[in-house]
């Protein structure tokens, strides 16, 4: 009994650390963006003098010229659509292939796993061309089809997996009591499915929101500029401005951090579950 | 494809025998190595790395009071977008202000910018991406744990097994399904890593941290030569394609 007690005493205790070395580079960015940049020029960790300060903050939010505000703003303009269009385009195709068959029904599922593995970088230059023969280059819409449909892949294949795990048997009801297949669909599963959408959003939105590449490639006036695609203009020519950097960092991550604080079950849910089943 | 439209394989031949992709002076020269080379090298530290630290923190937190929350801090490296975590990255080994040179500085080691020299600039993107990653398979392993019943570790407990053994007996191969999981995901990501090189050294100094997505958006986006840019995309595709058969392959298993 006393070695076990010992026992969980040392992994506390190793716990403990390794949360705290993990912490650490959050902790001094933490610092940096609270203070002024000349109190952490020697090192975030030197607490004399401490004066915090909004000002980094401010001076993100509204910066000369890559004002923050407005990247955020264009992020969520972005991020929302781009993550109800391919759910609800995606919950019905995972209904179907986890519900009907169909020919070639395995040489679909093999398909969306095969775009599951493809990189982005393999679309890049095609949707580069095709986006500029639409003229949506430099549109939001452009950008949020494209979102669209690099998401129904994998939310299509996570909602057939959890579709799977849903019994039949109320479906089956249903029909007997006859109902047609969109009305089991919209009354009796998707109202059952709430978790998984709840999981498929939260990530959906993460990714996009996180999203630095496509926007990259698809985007470039500065007034449409997405909140990623401000950070690297924030930083100096001539001196890294760390405080101003450090803000800027914590604003852009706050969202997905929020998110995966309201939805913590959802969120970790959903990383496992697309994984692993 | 040429410009006068005939199928021709220049492309192929340009950008394999550039020294952007394979520098073979790197062998007796030091950093760069061209950015196939540097992917490889990522992958061959990364990849074991956050590998075992992911599963040995997911044991470890099992059953500590607090393990959590721990476990929280770790994932947020997962959690911030990777453009943040770059900047991260570029600060924490940061020369006077970085927090991994106050460690070397109470150590009594060298101190310096370490994403700003060819030696050590690449290794300090991939240990910094090892901070960010490793809440992936601590994740993953801790979510397979749950599902391992405690009845084998009391029989095992009976049989007087020590907790090494339990531990390469029972849970190692009970977690293998995950670990596949982990590898396929993990290899993936080190094939397509790009916001991280992008934003805390541009592939820099001289190349010396360049990666191949990297190289493909240089080409294509910087250069406009979207013929060399492409082969780039179809190598990295290949790769990734090639690391994601076990994937495929159980998912055709099961669809049938």
């Amino acid at each position: 009994m006393k070695r076990t007690r010992r026992e969980t005493l040392v992994k506390t205790v190793v716990a403990w650390i390794v949360a705290l070395i993990w912490i650490l580079p959050l902790m001094g960015v933490v610092m940096t963006a609270l203070r002024p940049f000349s109190e952490v020029i020697d090192g975030w960790w030197k607490l004399e003098p401490f004066n915090a300060t909004l000002s980094n903050f401010s001076g993100a939010l509204n910066h000369r010229t890559a004002a923050l505000y407005k990247g955020m703003i264009n992020s969520l303009m972005i991020a929302i659509p781009a993550t109800i269009a391919p759910l609800l385009l995606a919950t019905l195709a995972g209904y179907g292939i986890s519900r009907y068959g169909f020919p070639l029904r395995k040489t679909f599922i093999l398909t969306v796993v095969l775009t599951l593995a493809l990189p982005q970088q393999m679309i890049a230059i095609p949707i580069f061309r095709i986006m500029s023969n639409l003229g949506l280059v430099d549109t939001f819409f452009g950008l949020i089809l494209l979102h669209t449909a690099w998401g129904i892949p994998w939310i299509t294949f996570f909602m057939r997996n959890y579709f799977k795990t849903l019994p039949a048997d109320m479906e089956e009801a249903a029909r007997i009591d006859g109902a047609g297949d969109f009305g089991i669909f919209f009354r009796v599963v998707l109202p059952n499915a709430f978790p998984a959408i709840a999981s498929a959003s939260a990530l959906q939105f993460t990714w996009v929101w996180s999203d630095f590449f496509l926007a990259l490639i698809l985007i470039y006036s500065p007034e449409k500029l997405l909140a990623t695609q401000r950070i690297p203009l924030m930083r100096g020519v001539y001196h890294v401005d760390w405080g101003l950097l450090s803000a800027a960092s914590l604003l852009v991550m706050i969202v997905p951090v929020l998110i995966y604080v309201l939805l913590q079950r959802y969120y970790v849910r959903g990383m496992v579950g697309w994984t692993i089943k | 494809m040429d410009d006068d439209g005939k199928i021709s394989l220049s492309n192929y031949i340009e950008v394999f025998s550039s020294r952007d992709i394979l520098d073979t002076r790197g062998f007796g020269r030091g950093f760069p190595y061209g950015s196939l080379i540097h992917n490889i090298l990522w992958i061959a530290i990364h990849l074991p790395l956050t590998t075992i630290v992911g599963l040995f923190l997911a044991v470890l937190l099992r059953g500590v009071k607090g393990g959590g929350i721990v476990k929280s801090v770790i994932f947020l490296g997962m959690v911030m977008p990777m453009i943040v975590g770059g900047i991260m990255i570029r600060f924490m080994f940061e020369e006077n202000v970085g927090v991994v040179n106050l460690v070397l500085h109470i150590l009594g080691l060298e101190t310096k910018t370490w994403t700003a020299y060819p030696e050590t600039a690449l290794f300090a993107l991939i240990f910094g991406s090892v901070w960010l990653w490793t809440g992936f398979s601590m994740i993953l392993y801790s979510a397979g744990l749950e599902t391992i019943p405690s009845t084998y570790y009391e029989a095992a407990q009976i049989d007087g097994a020590s907790k090494a053994k339990m531990l390469f007996k029972i849970t190692i191969p009970l977690l293998k399904p995950i670990t596949v999981v982990v590898l396929t995901m993990t290899l993936l990501w080190e094939l397509k890593v790009f916001d991280i090189v992008y934003i805390a050294t541009m592939g820099g100094p001289g190349g010396s941290s360049n990666v191949l997505a990297l190289q493909m958006y240089l080409y294509g986006f910087r250069e406009w030569d979207f013929g060399k840019s492409a082969v780039v995309a179809v190598l990295i595709a290949g790769s990734t394609l090639l690391a994601a058969i076990p994937m495929m392959k159980s998912a055709g298993d099961e669809a049938e």
